[in-house]
């Protein structure tokens, strides 16, 4: 059952296309990673998801219900952190569990509040005013705030950032054990893709608001599966051949350039047709991993 | 709906920023209160100098009412500005701050929220005001006792029995509340217009400061709009205090002067508080939250 269902949402503010025809969908108990660069569009659609934003265009389905009719329905089963763990400096930890619980309509006992910081690691400090909070332990907070009324989706926005190894370690933790033992569906953003591949089962990497690249993060990953880029005095004619042939399903998408995914025993055939369709070849070069991908897609466009 | 509007308000009581309002009230009062307490007969004495001559006036001039009186005319204008600090930052500190993102994620409307917002604030705007008439009224009564009060308007005086005088002070106080509220609900919407606290609080100021100006200027052109204005019914309240007299220029007791005055003042007031408050709502709810 899809938990997500985006349909090619757009939102301009003014003359920038902050994201662009963008549809994917999330299954349910799925670890969605949602990657990009700062700036590719991750947050403005996060917060279209969220109904903070309104799309221009397009549609959002959230458990089946559409967003724009659903709004209060769908966000009861949602919890959230969006960007910067931004929080109220005047209160404790432990309040801010106490007031989001409050208006989650959830009575929650003290032993609850607790549990739910043991979760974050904040245990010891939850008495403690968030203005003595480091940026990593904001981020905690903010993630126990959105676990604090049991949701079935959560939403996290670069919940890593700020954090040290062993915190970033913790929160990995966390997502596989909402995923595995809770059963939750969590969609994840980053703009890093060794975060991601480590917890995510899908993959969509977003691009100046636009999707380049979706598919199951194993089969991305797959070592047997190359990463190529064709390099020839014609890319239209290398494309025309590629999609006429039987290799137009490892075409990844990109504005300049032809990169394909691809199983490293079919270089050989591709490199055949190629040739026999008159392509003038300068090469087919291989990358190293889905980062050089990432990398060098998010670099030059 | 209760549940937001007791989480709004234990973030207003929780913030030091709050207590800045009714320290500043009660360190005015206690200034006047203390100034007049050790020098008030002079003060009498000034107030009565053009009329002693034709009026002998028996008893305690200066008792508790007429302090309430002096201290109502000299803080019910200051008053709006300290109501300005909490309630232009109501949206617009929770923008600044990062967490309006976190309420509008909840299940929810944006409505419902700024009502709960509205509705806290307003508590403040009251709440405010009871310290104010504690301690401008009871405290007063207590230190400097009670007696008749003698008011001097500008071409007459006016008279009132001292068991006349405390149900007008309530009367006062409620039409007050009027007049804060709208100041509350002009700050709210400012509040809804921007991303930082600072714009809606110095804008809240400067529109009433730029709205009184226009209401005391007698100019032809300003005439016309002046009855429309906020600023212009907001100082109504001293209506409680004039009264009607019979032939014999004897006060009537328990009369007010002019009570259609007054009711106008607050049907201009509720208006402008609907205005305000339903094109916060309106901006709110429009808005995309990019902070």
């Amino acid at each position: 059952m899809s938990v997500i269902k985006v349909q090619h949402i757009s939102k301009n503010f003014g003359a920038l296309k902050a994201v662009d025809d963008l549809s994917f969908e999330v299954q349910e108990g799925q670890v969605f990673g949602f990657l990009g660069q700062n700036g590719s569009g991750k947050s403005t659609t996060i917060r279209m998801l969220l109904s903070l934003i309104h799309p221009s265009s397009g549609s959002i389905e959230i458990f089946g219900k559409s967003l724009a009719h659903h709004r209060n329905e769908i966000l009861e089963q949602v919890g959230a952190i969006i960007e910067r763990p931004d929080l109220y400096p005047y209160l404790s930890a432990q309040e801010h569990l106490q007031l989001f619980a409050k208006v989650r309509k959830q009575k929650i006992e003290k032993a609850a509040v607790q549990n739910t910081l043991e979760k974050v690691g904040l245990a010891n400090r939850a008495t403690d005013k968030v203005q003595t909070f480091s940026l990593g332990m904001k981020q905690r907070l903010g993630i126990a705030i959105a676990l604090v009324h049991n949701p079935r989706l959560i939403i996290l926005d670069e919940p890593t950032n700020g954090l040290d190894p062993q915190g970033i370690a913790d929160i990995r933790r966390l997502i596989q054990y909402l995923s595995k033992e809770e059963g939750k569906t969590v969609f994840v953003s980053s703009h890093l893709l060794s975060e991601i591949e480590q917890v995510a089962s899908q993959l969509l990497i977003i691009h100046k608001g636009k999707k380049m690249v979706e598919g199951n993060t194993k089969d991305l990953l797959d070592p047997q599966k190359r990463i190529v880029q064709i390099k020839s005095t014609n890319d239209e004619l290398a494309l025309q051949v590629i999609v006429a042939g039987s290799f137009s399903n490892y075409l990844l998408p990109r504005k300049e350039g032809v990169f394909l995914k691809i199983p490293t025993y079919e270089i050989p055939l591709l490199n055949e047709s190629l040739i026999k369709a008159g392509v003038a070849l300068l090469g087919i070069e291989t990358k190293n991993s889905l980062e050089d991908y990432f990398l060098q897609i998010t670099s030059n466009v | 709906m209760w549940s937001l509007i007791s989480v709004e308000l234990y973030k207003i009581f929780r913030r030091p920023r709050t207590y800045i309002a009714f320290g500043a009230i009660a360190a005015l009062i206690v200034v006047i209160q203390l100034g007049l307490k050790i020098d008030g007969n002079s003060y009498a004495a000034f107030l009565m100098k053009d009329i002693n001559d034709t009026l002998t006036v028996d008893g305690k001039v200066l008792n508790g009412y007429l302090i309430c009186y002096i201290l109502l005319q000299l803080l019910l204008v200051h008053v709006p500005l300290l109501v300005a600090l909490i309630a232009a930052d109501m949206l617009s500190g929770e923008a600044n701050l990062g967490t309006l993102r976190l309420l509008f994620s909840t299940p929810y409307s944006r409505t419902q929220w700024v009502f709960a917002k509205f509705i806290a604030a307003s508590v403040y705007t009251i709440l405010l005001l009871i310290w104010l008439a504690f301690l401008a009224l009871f405290v007063s009564m207590w230190v400097f006792g009670t007696d008749d009060l003698f008011l001097m308007k500008s071409n007459y005086v006016v008279l009132i029995e001292q068991n006349d005088v405390l149900w007008r002070y309530v009367g006062a106080f409620v039409f007050a509340s009027f007049s804060l509220l709208t100041v509350t609900s002009l700050g709210f919407l400012m509040s809804s217009m921007a991303n930082n606290s600072i714009g809606p609080i110095v804008g809240t100021m400067s529109a009433i400061v730029f709205f009184t100006i226009l209401s005391t200027l007698n100019i032809p052109l300003f005439t016309m709009v002046k009855p429309y204005l906020f600023t212009t019914h907001m100082n109504n309240w001293k209506e409680f205090f004039d009264i009607k007299v019979n032939a014999s220029n004897e006060a009537l007791y328990g009369s007010i002067l002019n009570i259609a005055k007054i009711k106008n003042s607050l049907w201009v007031l509720t208006l402008h508080i609907i205005l305000f408050v339903s094109a916060s709502i309106i901006i709110i709810k429009k808005k995309d939250i990019l902070s």
